[in-house]
């Protein structure tokens, strides 16, 4: 018994320090000026009006989830809706995720289907290694006698007519794609694909504030024409809200959208 | 700057400071479980406590204050969480439910921090920086205290005494953890860490949704969890979130924070046991283990092997653009090596080489250097298994400083060594072989397997990190992981009590032309070799069937 009291009497007065004292005490120095911006959680607002964190990503899409020209677009989400900071979260698919499963699609032909809706709303090429052109996985289910496009579901045309001599079939319902030996093809595309990886892979957070300098100077032209702006205007922004590597080797160079969608309405209001 | 070699010198500037400062941390770890001193503070908590801070304990004595200390405190978190509702700060949330509250309960008392539960949508302020931020603390101080213990089971001659636990834990919170987190947790501030009491806000944003923005006391508990190599996340995003983690030289901090103390141990053992030597050569085993994973993750990180990541052209899923690649996978290391658990990019997602690193690490028993605490003990017991193995290569009896391992030292050491795997492919074994858990897999195929077999692994060796697309909110889960916790935790301290108290009666043996010197290179090597041969007969089977056969093809 004796041991357990004296755990019950340490259990508390340790509870007043640790748990009490010290937040407590943190939380009084935090609120020194200097300190007390960030520990408030770096609000930014325009024309007084707040809103958000400098450090909390958002979404600039509009009602229906399409992305809005004028506003350069953050990576995606898999924090709830996507940005929700009460739902944060990472999709934690795993490398091989890359056989779309009852309408689910694959981490793979996420990403594929990502290259080529950004590919397009930047008129670059958005295809990817291991991607059909229609934006999913290209992966084949082979067995002796027959071959299957996996996410291609019928009637979809498969993304190759023929595999070793076999003709290659769309998915039917119902058919387990494991039954044959999962290749994935990688087809044509280029090594070097014109949309960056952090445009077409969702963050650790599902909140992450930044782009890579890749991806912004991606936007630059279809944003400077949204807004009627020459581009070299909007790339001056760019450098302005880029921030390098801390002591120039720790981390990425990155940019932080919301700041610079901000930067970008107070330089080039949008017109009407 | 490459890419690659940013993240070189990332690591070589992690390695210079803790080669500098491990020499001081250390020292005043030796001075604070050394000295006869109280401080008035320490004098008020012991009469507090009701203990006589001045009398020692014997093994037995000390394993049952630890344990009476650890159950009290899984009561205490559990009850705090469950009453939850009715209490301050809740933010409106209700009490937690019981399984998952049990849950939480162990896995911050044993110094895991697994997480069944999403910080933002179930704890308020009060539980997270009263109960969870506590045990923060003193989980750390408790594995600080029994290896302070064990070391003095090595040092000491002809008595049945090891020190006295209260005396321990409470020094070890005061003169060590407090000083550090609190500097740590200002300097997270600066960095933009968050550090308020504030309830969710919502915002209008730029385009006219709307946005939650949370509060919370957050730089606080981030301090404590990386330096306690605890792991639990004020968020579900846990050291990814912006706002635990807001700038790539903050995630410098965090992982400097995580390898502080395992790191300064051993100095901290040289120094007890009179002989620096014996500790650099502990230290240099981690190091050289250390360093060997951090480049096998960071070059399967890199090189980015695996159908999504070539299709992507980086490993970038799941990871955050200000850390980069090779930042996240350099924190997966640390976190993983040590018993931290935090994550500040998403395991599931890494390349099937990169996550079967981070597993190993774990298997591996978390020595190189371990949690802490923990880690020193493991490296310790594992110093004890070389000399033996090598005693029975050259015929002689095996003794390290001066204390001979004899049937019921070695006896002890090897349980030490077999509880986690047990529980590991135990448990993995029970949760295949029911269709509820396996339908827990978020993966498919051996993708889903190494969910799992992560689970128990991170469990079992109280990491607390995870493939975290498997649901762990079940019932099963929640039970299982638990006991796994509970057991990976006090079964090792039991043993290694009972080892300490074996040494500790012995009267050295001289040093004669036949004893194995255990400061060389040498010895280094063959303590590396042996931890490795140790977890790759043990493992290699499920890691096989898992990462391995889902990177290899």
């Amino acid at each position: 018994m004796k041991p357990l009291l004296a755990a019950l009497r340490a259990v508390l007065v340790l509870t007043a320090v640790c748990g009490v004292l010290y937040p407590l005490a943190v939380t009084a120095v935090a609120q020194v000026p200097g300190l007390k911006d960030h520990a408030n959680g770096s609000p930014v607002s325009v024309n007084g009006r707040g809103v958000g964190s400098e450090l909390i990503g958002q979404s600039f899409s509009d009602a229906d989830g399409r992305p809005l020209r004028r506003y350069f677009q953050s990576r995606p989400s898999a924090a709830g809706d996507g940005y929700d900071p009460t739902a944060t979260s990472a999709s934690n698919l795993g490398p091989e995720d890359i056989v779309d499963r009852d309408g689910e699609p694959s981490l793979l032909s996420t990403v594929c289907a990502r290259s080529r809706a950004v590919g397009e709303l930047e008129g670059v090429d958005g295809s990817r290694p291991y991607c059909t052109g229609s934006g999913v996985g290209a992966v084949l289910s082979v067995r002796p006698d027959r071959v299957t496009s996996v996410n291609e579901p019928c009637p979809a045309a498969p993304f190759v007519a023929e595999y070793r001599g076999v003709k290659v079939e769309c998915a039917t319902p119902g058919q387990d794609p494991r039954a044959g030996r999962i290749v994935p093809v990688r087809g044509a595309a280029p090594a070097d694909p014109a949309v960056p990886a952090d445009a077409v892979t969702a963050s650790g957070s599902g909140l992450d504030p930044h782009i890579s300098v890749a991806y912004a100077e991606l936007q630059a032209r279809r944003v400077a024409a949204a807004r009627g702006v020459p581009v070299g205007a909007v790339r001056a922004l760019i450098d302005e809200e880029t921030t390098g590597r801390a002591l120039g080797f720790m981390g990425e160079p990155v940019v932080n959208v919301l700041r610079l969608n901000i930067a970008l309405d107070r330089a080039a209001p949008r017109r009407g | 700057m490459g890419a690659t070699t940013a993240g070189i010198l990332f690591v070589g500037s992690l390695i210079l400071v803790l080669v500098a400062v491990h020499v001081p941390l250390g020292d005043h770890m030796h001075r604070t479980f050394t000295s006869r001193h109280h401080w008035t503070a320490e004098r008020l908590i012991y009469r507090i406590v009701g203990v006589d801070p001045d009398a020692e304990q014997v093994w037995s004595g000390y394993a049952r204050s630890v344990l009476a200390f650890s159950v009290v405190s899984v009561l205490a978190l559990y009850g705090l969480q469950r009453l939850q509702g009715r209490l301050l700060l809740s933010l409106g949330y209700g009490g937690v439910d019981p399984d998952v509250a049990w849950n939480t309960a162990i896995s911050f008392v044993t110094n895991t921090n697994w997480q069944a539960y999403s910080g933002e949508s179930t704890m308020g302020h009060l539980v997270q920086m009263s109960g969870l931020a506590v045990q923060n603390f003193v989980s750390a101080a408790v594995g600080i205290a029994v290896a302070m213990a064990f070391v003095r089971g090595l040092a000491r001659r002809r008595t049945g005494e090891l020190g006295n636990f209260w005396v321990d834990l409470t020094r070890a919170v005061l003169r060590v953890l407090l000083p550090i987190a609190a500097i740590g947790a200002v300097a997270l501030v600066a960095g933009g860490a968050i550090q308020n009491l504030a309830d969710p806000h919502t915002v209008t944003t730029l385009t006219g949704a709307e946005q939650t923005i949370t509060g919370g006391p957050v730089a606080s508990q981030e301090a404590i969890k990386e330096l306690g190599t605890n792991g639990g996340g004020f968020y579900n995003a846990n050291s990814a979130h912006p706002f635990e983690n807001p700038t790539s030289w903050t995630n410098w901090i965090e992982i400097l924070l995580i390898l502080l103390i395992p790191f300064s141990l051993p100095r901290t053992f040289g120094r007890m046991v009179g002989d620096r030597r014996q500790g650099v050569a502990i230290v240099a085993v981690m190091a050289t283990l250390a360093l060997l994973s951090v480049t096998l993750l960071n070059t399967a990180q890199l090189a980015h092997h695996g159908t999504v990541p070539e299709s992507v052209t980086a490993a970038t899923e799941g990871t955050e653009s200000r850390f980069g690649v090779s930042n996240s996978a350099t924190f997966a290391a640390a976190t993983t090596l040590t018993s931290t658990g935090a994550v500040n990019s998403f395991h599931d997602s890494y390349t099937s080489l990169g996550g079967a690193v981070t597993l190993l690490n774990m298997m591996v028993g978390e020595v190189a250097p371990g949690g802490v605490g923990s880690g020193l003990y493991g490296m310790l017991i594992l110093a004890i298994v070389t000399v033996f193995v090598a005693g029975l290569m050259v015929g002689r009896t095996p003794a390290y400083l001066g204390k001979r391992i004899g049937p019921r030292e070695i006896k002890l050491a090897s349980l030490y060594f077999l509880v986690t795997p047990m529980i590991v492919l135990v448990g993995t074994g029970i949760a295949m072989a029911f269709e509820g858990p396996r339908g827990s897999m978020l993966n498919t195929g051996p993708h889903g397997l190494s969910e799992v077999l992560y689970a128990f692994t991170s469990a079992a060796n109280n990491n607390g990190s995870a493939f975290a697309g498997l649901t762990v909110a079940t019932t099963f889960y929640d039970v299982a992981l638990g006991l796994a916790m509970a057991f990976g935790r006090f079964l090792p301290i039991v043993l290694a009590l009972a080892l300490a108290g074996s040494l500790a009666r012995q009267t050295p043996v001289p040093a004669s032309a036949g004893t194995l010197p255990t400061h060389r290179p040498q010895f280094v090597g063959m303590v590396a070799g042996v931890t490795l041969i140790l977890v790759a007969l043990t493992f290699f089977p499920a890691l096989a069937l898992g990462p391995l056969a889902e990177g290899i093809h």
